[in-house]
């Protein structure tokens, strides 16, 4: 009787201790996939704004086809990615176009002092460094996230409830360094 | 009067340090930690002035309630002290942010009045993960300043002059945002409201007490006429050394808040500045057009708002070693170096480096937010190295100004921009080019 009462206290305090770990990891993956969104509204900003660019830019550069056509593949790329490290990738290359583009604008005067160009210049300028700072804060969630599921003892309640670890969200180096430049003239 | 408040000053220093061995084996080299940290050492330093400053205004009642009422009137005195705290308390805790905005004709802009401020204000509140957007105001002065308000990051306010706007570029004014958002992050706001109304109090109470005397001294001159007893001489001149303590007590409490709050609150939230936008040059860029600033000061300012900007807005008449001494502000050359010498990150252990090799002292930052943590510089944004046609932004700065001040802009079919002010009379103008009579509100 009395070893039926221990079994049950122990057994009840597993079952507090591992709701306490299993809440923790909810609460942590809510917070990576806040912080992804607050990546993502940038993201679909920056998407948004490349047909006004290109729309704006193209009656004073006819002669700059294939800069544009880039654009809109990478556009069109990163728009159709599917998980974070693909999301990544696309987002990569993309800026890496823009950057390109905008040094061939260097080359265009009139378009430079276009007042509609600049203001879409001004979005996607502030759009690229919010891009980047809500990077810096998501990627910090992510780690506190994998830490979580990879130690013990929260990786076996991870184990169980099947919490899968998350991508940081990492720019291909090439782009990366070229993000300040994309902020342009 | 100034050994009393440096005094002061060193032990609410010293206090802080001694806390700090108990913090270190909490430090992780998580970032937001980091940030807690500092943040809850400005706490800390908070309510110790804070209560130091409650005692005066406490001891201040009760001395003006003895010399008022006698000695039973103590109590009396330290009731009313204590309602008139509250008072203030209470009116600056409800609308204290739109009082201060009203005061400095702060008026509150959009996206579509100046989409860049709009823009940098959001990504430093992304950068800083504050919970809300703050909300955007410009005052209308040519004057180059900023400053920050509210009682929480949830609803803070941000404010910055018109000259400011048409003399940085986007590098600068990030670099500017970024600190008046990091005093939102540190929590400075608060204390500036807290320690302001302290002030407030006191200055109130003792400009009450001093007019309470000078018509009680009225009536006891009349009342010495008839009677002639000594005792109204005594209690007389109980009363005069009591205003003149009163006079000096505030004027002390001023200095105390000036030295406390501002000086090493402004390094901080330099250091969290270039922390958030990785580019300390930016502000220091900022910090150098704003000291060569030749345009006249700020003219809606007074002493207690002095400390919620970004430099001084008092402009010095002459430069001496007391004036340093009594400066809300550290000097913008010592903050400028201090940035450029930043050169191997931006988080606050390279400031703090950066502090020590340059003012030969020890580091502003609490040791418990040097945690390890790992910024990189970012490069300078291309702005930076355009001529800039400073003529042109000042000019674009006077339009969002009428834009703001709800003028109405026309283009005339002969191309002329006309701008009505909003107090223009009647619905028809006339182009002063073509003659061609324009409809004001076209529906």
């Amino acid at each position: 009787m009395a070893g039926l009462i221990v079994i049950a206290i122990v057994l009840a305090l597993l079952i507090i201790f591992v709701i306490g770990i299993y809440n923790a990891l909810i609460r942590l993956r809510n917070q990576v996939d806040n912080a992804w969104s607050q990546i993502d509204v940038q993201l679909k900003r920056r998407h948004d704004l490349i047909p006004n660019l290109v729309e704006t830019a193209k009656g004073y550069m006819k002669h700059e086809r294939g800069t544009f056509e880039a654009i809109t593949q990478a556009r069109s790329q990163a728009m159709g990615a599917k998980t974070v490290s693909e999301a990544a990738k696309a987002e990569g290359t993309l800026g890496e176009a823009l950057s390109k583009f905008m040094l061939v604008v260097e080359n265009y005067p009139d378009l430079k002092a276009n007042q509609n160009f600049l203001s879409v210049q001004e979005e996607l300028t502030s759009t690229e460094n919010k891009i980047s700072f809500a990077r810096q804060s998501y990627n910090d969630q992510v780690l506190f996230f994998n830490n979580k599921i990879q130690m013990f003892p929260s990786n076996i309640v991870a184990g169980a409830f099947n919490f899968g670890k998350r991508d940081f969200f990492e720019l291909e180096v090439a782009a990366e360094r070229e993000v300040p430049k994309v902020s342009f003239t | 009067m100034f050994p009393a408040a440096v005094l002061s000053l060193r032990s609410f220093v010293i206090l802080g340090e001694g806390e700090r061995a108990g913090l270190q084996s909490k430090i992780s080299t998580s970032k937001k930690l980091t940030m807690w940290e500092l943040i809850r050492a400005n706490k800390r330093n908070s309510i110790l002035l804070l209560a130091t400053m409650a005692i005066c205004l406490m001891l201040l009642g009760f001395i003006i309630g003895v010399s008022f009422f006698g000695p039973e009137g103590g109590f009396l005195g330290l009731i009313i002290a204590t309602a008139i705290w509250l008072i203030l308390m209470m009116i600056s805790f409800s609308s204290g942010d739109a009082i201060l905005l009203a005061a400095s004709k702060a008026k509150p802009v959009t996206h579509d009045v100046h989409p860049q401020l709009f823009n940098i204000v959001e990504e430093m509140k992304i950068a800083a993960a504050l919970p809300a957007m703050p909300k955007i105001y410009i005052i209308n002065d040519p004057a180059s300043n900023a400053f920050a308000t509210g009682r929480s990051p949830k609803s803070a306010s941000v404010a910055v002059t018109a000259g400011l706007l048409g003399r940085l570029n986007r590098d600068e004014l990030q670099g500017v945002i970024a600190h008046e958002i990091s005093h939102i992050l540190h929590r400075d706001i608060l204390f500036v409201t807290l320690a302001g109304i302290m002030l407030g109090s006191i200055v109130l109470l003792s400009h009450i007490f001093l007019r309470g005397m000078f018509y009680s001294s009225m009536m006891g001159s009349r009342r010495r006429c008839s009677a002639g007893g000594g005792g109204g001489g005594q209690a007389q001149l109980v009363m005069l050394i009591i205003a003149i303590l009163a006079a000096i007590l505030a004027p002390i409490m001023a200095y105390l808040l000036y030295f406390a709050l501002s000086r090493r609150r402004e390094y901080l939230a330099d250091a969290g500045a270039a922390r958030l936008t990785r580019y300390p040059e930016g502000l220091a860029g900022a910090l150098e057009k704003l000291a060569s600033d030749k345009s006249p000061q700020l003219a809606a300012v007074n002493k207690v708002t002095a400390p919620m900007y970004i430099v001084n807005p008092f402009k010095k008449k002459g430069q001496m070693k007391l004036s340093d001494l009594t400066s809300t502000h550290p000097p913008i050359s010592k903050r400028i170096k201090i940035l450029r010498n930043m050169t191997h990150g931006a988080s606050f252990k390279d400031y703090s480096d950066s502090f020590s090799s340059i003012t030969h002292t020890k580091t502003v930052v609490p040791p418990s937010a040097l945690a390890g943590e790992d910024i990189a510089l970012r490069q300078a944004g291309a702005e930076a190295k355009k001529k800039e046609r400073l003529e042109k932004q000042m000019h674009q700065v006077g339009d969002i100004m009428r834009r703001v001040n709800k003028f109405v802009f026309l283009t005339c079919l002969c191309g002329l921009k006309l701008k009505v002010p909003p107090n223009f009379k009647g619905n028809k103008v006339r182009c002063p080019r073509c003659k061609r009579t324009l409809d004001l509100h076209p529906e």
